[in-house]
C-alpha cells in the first residue's frame, strides 16, 4: 500500500514542482530524492516497520514477492533517471512533467505487483499505459513519434478492451472478480460455464500478450519502440514490460488450471512464435534501435517460460531475468542515445575512440545474449530450469537454446562493428560522468553474473 | 593453492592492461606464465588439497577446484604451453600488444578452470570463458577473413556448449541432492534411455570442440586465420578440452550410453582421421597442413578413448600431453619461417637445411614426433592406442593404421619441400631465429625425446585416473 499511495502523491508533487523550480538539474534531483523516498517507503512495508493500512476488501494482496519486485523496480528506475536525466530534459520545457509520468507508471506497476482482483488488474494496466502513450509522443515535432504514439494508443486501447471483455466473461462464469475465486472444475461446473471461463481467460491471455509484446500480438512493438524517443523506449522496454510480466504470471499461476492441458499447448505455441519472430527478424535489421525492439520480443519469449508452471525457479528466475534484462537494455539504449544515428555502421570503430563505452556496451550485449560471467547467463539458466521443472519436454528447451544461439548473431554484429570494423563512430560527446554511470550498470551485471543469488536473499527473509 | 592457477593468470592479465610499453608487457606476461608453470610443477609433484567454497547456495552449486592425474597432465601441458608460446613469439609485433597478451592470459585462466572444475556449472562457466578471449584475439589480430571465420567458430562452439548446458540442467534435475558436483552426478541413477539423452547433449559440445568429423569445418579456417600464438593455444590446449570432457564427464557418467555408441563414434573418428590426412597431403599452406594433421591426431585419440580398452585410454592420456608439445613445436617453426619470409606456401620454401641448419634439424625432430617414430613421445602414446584399437576391432585398427602412413607422407613431404632442395628466394632472406624461439624449440624437443624414451613419470601421474575410469 505504501508504494501505491506514495508514488501517486509524488507524481502530483512532481507535476506542480515545475511552477517553482525551473532548473532541470534541480528537477532531476527532486525526482531522484522522490524515487529514493518511494524506495524507502516500500522497504518500510517490506520489513513491516511502517505500513499504511487501508481495507481494500481483498482487492489488493501484498505479498513478499510483490513488494520485493516493487523495490527492484524502484531501484532500477532510480538508476534510469540518474543516467538519463539530461536526455529526458531535451524533450520538454519542463522535465518535471515526465518525472511525474514516471511516478504514475510506477504507481500502476505497484498495483500490478499486488492485485488480487481482476478489476485492480485493469486499473493497474490503465494507470501504467496512459502515461506511456504520452511519453511515446513526447517528441512533438517528430512525425514518427506522433505516429508511434497514435498507433500505440489505438492498439493499446483495443487490447485493453479485449482485456475487459475477458474479465467480463470470467465474471460471468464464476460470479467473482477475485483471483482466488474457486475455479470451476469440469466435473462440478456446467459445461457452458466452463466454456465461458475458458473464453474469458483466453481473451485475458491475448491482452496480456499484447502488453508484454509476445507474438502473435507483437506487431505494435517495433514501430512504437522505433518511433518513441530512445530514452523513453528504454523505459518502456524494461520496467513496464517487467511489470506486465509480473501481472501476467500472477493471473495465470492461479488460473491456468482452469484451461487444463490446452494451457500448455497455447503457451507453447506463443513461446515458439515469440522466439521465432523476435530472433529471426532481429537478424535482418539494419537499425540498432529496431534490432533492440525485436530482441525485446525475443527476450519476452524467454520470460514467458516462467508462466509454464509454478516453481521456485520460475519465481526467482523472473525476478532475475527482469532485473538483468532491464539493466542491460537501459545500458544499451543509454549508449544508443549518444549516437548520432541508429545504424550499425555508426558504431564502427567505437572501441578505438571510446574504449570504455565499447567495453560496457559489450557487457550489456553479452548479458542480453546470455554469455557466462554476465547476469544474462543465469537469467536464461533459471528460465530453462523453470521450463524443465514445470515438465516441459526437452525438445522445447533445445529449441529455446537454438534461438539463444541465433540471438548471438545479432548482438555480436554490434560487437563486431565496435571492435573489428574500421571507421569513425558517429557519436556525440559522452561526458565522463555518464560513462561511469554506464560502468556502474555493467558492474552490477557482472556481479549478478557471478553471484545471482544475492538478488534472492531478501525474497524470503 | 589451486585457486592460484586462476588468480595468477587473471591478475597478470589485469596488470597487463595498464602496461603500454611493448617490451615490458611481453616480459610481464612471460614472468606471469613462468610463475604459473612453477606452480604447475609443484602441483603435479605433490599432493594438493581440493579448493572448495560455497558459491550459489540456492542452486546447490559450489566453487570446487580439484585435481587428479587427468587434470594434472593437462594443467602441466597448459602451464608449459603458455610460456613456450609467449617466449617463442616474443619478437612478434602486435598492435596493442598489452591487450593481446592480456587476452591470451585470460584464455589460460579459462583453460585452467576447465581442467580444475569439480562442479558442472563451474565447468560450463570456464568452458565459455576460455572461448570469449579467443573470439576477440582471432577477430582483432587475425588474417584478412578473420571476422566471418571467427564468428562461425564462435557460433559453432557456443551452440555446442548450450547443448551441454541443457545436459547439465537435465542431469542436475536427476541427482538426489540437486547439486552440480561431479560426485553426485556420478551417483545419479539414470536409466539407459536417460543416459543416451544426456550423453547426446554433452557429446555435441565435446565433438564440436575437438572437432570430430563432420563437425570439424570451422577448424582449418580458424587455425589459418588466427595469429599464430592463438593457433598454438587452440591446437595444443583448447582442443584437449573436448577430450578432457569425454574422459571427465561422458565416460564416467554415462557408461551404458557410452558403450552403446562406441562403434558409431569410433567409425566417425576413423573417417575423420583418413579424411583429414588425405586433405593434409594436398595442402600447400604449411599452417593448413598442420591444422589438418592436428585433426587427424585428435581423431585418433578420440577413437582410442571410445574403443574403451584400458591400454588405448592409457595411450590417449599420454598423447594428450605429447600431442600438445609436438604441435607447438611445429607451429613455432612454421611461425619463425612465416615471420621472416612472409609466406606460408611450401612451394616458395626450400633449402632451409642449407640456409638455417639448426632450424631445419628442429623441424625434422618435430616432424618425426608428428609421425610417431620410435624414440619420440608420440610413439609411446600411438602405439598403445593402436594396440587398444586392435583389441577393440582389428579392422578399425587397420583403417586407423593407414593414417600413420599418410602422416608420414604429408609430414615428410613438408620436410622435403621446406628443408631440402634448392635454396629458394624467400628462404635465402632468412636469418637465424631469435634466441628465445630457438631455446624454446630445443627444450620442447628435449621433452619430446625424454618422454619418448622414459614415459614412466607420465604413466605414474595418470595412474589414478585410469584406475577410476576402469572401475566404472
Amino acid at each position: 500500500m505504501n508504494a501505491i499511495i506514495v508514488s501517486a502523491l509524488l507524481g502530483v508533487i512532481m507535476m506542480f514542482c515545475s511552477w517553482g523550480i525551473k532548473s532541470q538539474k534541480t528537477q532531476q534531483s527532486i525526482a531522484l530524492i522522490g524515487m529514493f523516498l518511494l524506495l524507502l517507503c516500500n522497504l518500510a512495508q517490506l520489513s513491516g516497520w511502517f505500513v499504511i493500512n487501508y481495507d481494500t476488501k481483498g482487492m489488493l494482496a501484498f505479498t513478499r514477492f510483490g513488494l520485493y519486485v516493487n523495490t527492484l523496480f524502484f531501484a532500477i528506475t532510480f538508476i534510469y533517471i540518474w543516467l538519463n536525466g539530461e536526455e529526458i530534459a531535451k524533450f520538454a520545457n519542463q522535465a518535471a512533467d515526465f518525472y511525474a509520468l514516471f511516478f504514475f507508471i510506477l504507481c500502476g506497476a505497484s498495483i500490478l505487483t499486488s492485485f488480487d482482483n481482476l478489476l485492480m488488474l485493469f486499473i493497474g494496466i490503465e494507470i501504467l499505459s496512459i502515461p506511456l502513450y504520452i511519453l511515446t509522443g513526447s517528441d512533438k515535432k517528430n512525425l514518427f513519434s506522433n505516429e508511434a504514439s497514435l498507433k500505440y494508443f489505438l492498439m493499446g486501447s483495443f487490447s485493453t478492451g479485449i482485456l475487459l471483455l475477458g474479465i467480463t466473461f470470467i465474471y460471468g462464469a464464476t460470479g467473482s472478480f477475485h483471483l482466488a475465486a474457486p475455479i470451476i472444475k469440469p466435473s462440478t461446473g456446467l459445461p457452458q460455464e466452463q466454456m465461458i471461463l475458458s473464453a474469458g481467460l483466453l481473451l485475458v491471455f491475448a491482452a496480456m500478450n499484447f502488453k508484454v509484446s509476445a507474438a502473435p500480438f507483437h506487431f505494435w512493438t517495433p514501430d512504437v519502440y522505433d518511433g518513441a524517443p530512445t530514452v523513453f523506449t528504454s523505459f518502456m522496454a524494461t520496467i513496464v514490460k517487467a511489470a506486465g510480466f509480473i501481472a501476467f504470471i500472477t493471473i495465470f499461476n492461479s488460473q491456468a488450471k482452469a484451461l487444463g492441458h490446452s494451457w500448455e499447448l497455447i503457451l507453447t505455441f506463443v513461446i515458439i512464435a515469440t522466439l521465432l519472430v523476435g530472433n529471426i527478424v532481429a537478424v535482418f535489421q539494419r537499425s540498432v534501435k529496431r534490432m533492440l525492439a525485436y530482441s525485446s520480443i525475443a527476450q519476452a519469449g524467454f520470460m514467458l517460460f516462467a508462466l509454464y508452471g509454478k516453481s521456485t525457479y520460475a519465481n526467482e528466475g523472473i525476478i532475475l531475468y527482469a532485473v538483468v534484462y532491464s539493466l542491460a537494455t537501459i545500458g544499451v539504449f543509454g549508449v544508443l542515445i549518444k549516437m548520432k544515428e541508429n545504424s550499425f555502421e555508426a558504431f564502427n570503430g567505437l572501441a578505438k575512440t571510446h574504449p570504455l563505452v565499447a567495453f560496457v556496451t559489450t557487457i550489456f550485449l553479452f548479458s542480453l545474449a546470455g554469455i557466462p560471467l554476465t547476469g544474462g547467463f543465469f537469467a536464461k539458466y533459471y528460465m530453462l530450469n523453470a521450463l524443465y521443472a514445470a515438465g516441459a519436454g526437452l525438445w522445447l528447451i533445445i529449441l529455446a537454446i537454438l534461438f539463444a544461439a541465433v540471438s548471438v548473431f545479432y548482438y555480436f554484429k554490434l560487437v563486431q562493428a565496435m571492435y573489428f570494423a574500421a571507421g569513425e563512430p558517429t557519436i556525440n560527446e559522452v561526458p565522463k560522468k555518464y560513462q561511469y554511470a554506464l560502468l556502474v550498470i555493467a558492474l552490477l551485471l557482472l556481479i549478478l553474473g557471478v553471484f545471482p543469488t544475492v538478488l534472492f536473499n531478501y525474497l524470503y527473509f | 593453492m589451486l585457486i592460484s592457477f586462476l588468480l595468477l593468470p587473471i591478475l597478470t592479465a589485469i596488470l597487463l592492461l595498464f602496461i603500454k610499453d611493448k617490451k615490458t608487457a611481453t616480459t610481464t606476461a612471460i614472468v606471469g606464465a613462468m610463475a604459473t608453470l612453477l606452480l604447475a610443477v609443484v602441483a603435479t609433484t605433490t599432493k594438493v588439497e581440493a579448493f572448495d567454497i560455497a558459491w550459489l547456495p540456492s542452486l546447490h552449486s559450489r566453487f570446487v577446484l580439484q585435481v587428479d592425474g587427468l587434470a594434472k597432465i593437462l594443467i602441466l601441458l597448459t602451464a608449459i604451453s603458455f610460456p613456450a608460446i609467449l617466449i617463442a613469439t616474443a619478437k612478434n609485433e602486435y598492435k596493442q600488444q598489452n591487450k593481446f597478451l592480456s587476452l591470451l592470459l585470460f584464455t589460460q585462466a579459462g583453460l585452467m578452470g576447465v581442467f580444475l572444475a569439480g562442479d558442472a556449472l563451474l565447468f560450463y562457466f570456464f568452458w565459455e570463458l576460455a572461448l570469449i578471449p579467443v573470439y576477440f584475439l582471432c577477430s582483432i589480430w587475425g588474417g584478412d577473413k578473420r571476422i566471418a571465420i571467427t564468428f562461425k567458430f564462435f557460433i559453432y562452439t557456443f551452440l555446442g556448449s548450450l547443448f551441454m548446458l541443457v545436459g547439465i540442467l537435465y542431469l542436475n534435475a536427476h541427482t538426489a541432492d540437486h547439486s552440480f558436483s561431479i560426485q553426485s552426478f556420478l551417483h545419479a541413477n539414470l536409466t539407459g534411455h536417460q543416459q543416451v539423452t544426456a550423453f547426446a547433449l554433452f557429446f555435441i559440445a565435446f565433438a564440436i570442440k575437438m572437432p570430430i568429423f563432420p563437425l570439424h569445418t570451422w577448424q582449418p579456417d580458424v587455425y589459418e586465420q588466427s595469429p599464430t600464438a592463438v593457433t598454438m593455444v587452440m591446437s595444443a590446449v583448447m582442443v584437449k578440452m573436448g577430450l578432457y570432457g569425454i574422459l571427465r564427464w561422458l565416460l564416467p557418467l554415462f557408461p551404458i550410453a557410452f558403450m552403446a555408441h562406441t562403434n558409431v563414434v569410433v567409425i566417425l573418428s576413423v573417417i575423420g582421421i583418413l579424411y583429414a590426412s588425405f586433405i593434409a597431403i594436398r595442402q600447400d599452406d604449411i599452417k593448413r597442413l598442420i591444422a589438418y594433421s592436428s585433426i587427424a591426431h585428435i581423431g585418433l585419440m578420440n577413437a582410442a578413448i571410445f574403443s574403451n580398452t584400458s591400454i588405448a585410454i592409457q595411450g590417449a592420456l599420454l598423447q594428450l600431453f605429447s600431442h600438445g608439445i609436438n604441435v607447438i613445436g611445429l607451429w613455432i617453426v612454421a611461425d619463425v619461417i612465416e615471420q621472416q619470409t612472409g609466406t606460408r606456401s611450401m612451394q616458395q620454401m626450400g633449402g632451409l637445411a642449407k640456409k638455417q641448419p639448426i632450424l631445419a634439424i628442429l623441424l625434422v625432430g618435430f616432424a618425426f614426433a608428428n609421425i610417431a617414430l620410435p624414440l619420440t613421445n608420440a610413439f609411446v602414446g600411438e602405439f598403445l592406442m593402436f594396440t587398444g584399437l586392435f583389441q577393440f576391432n582389428p579392422w578399425i585398427a587397420a583403417f586407423a593404421g593407414v593414417s600413420v602412413i599418410l602422416a608420414a607422407i604429408y609430414t615428410l613431404n613438408m620436410v622435403q619441400k621446406v628443408a631440402y632442395g634448392e635454396i629458394s628466394e624467400k628462404i635465402n632472406t632468412m636469418q637465424a631465429p631469435n634466441k628465445g624461439a630457438q631455446a624454446v624449440l630445443i627444450i620442447l624437443l628435449i621433452i619430446v625425446f625424454v618422454t619418448g624414451v622414459y614415459p614412466q613419470p607420465l604413466f605414474t601421474l595418470t595412474a589414478d585416473t585410469l584406475q577410476q575410469l576402469l572401475v566404472k
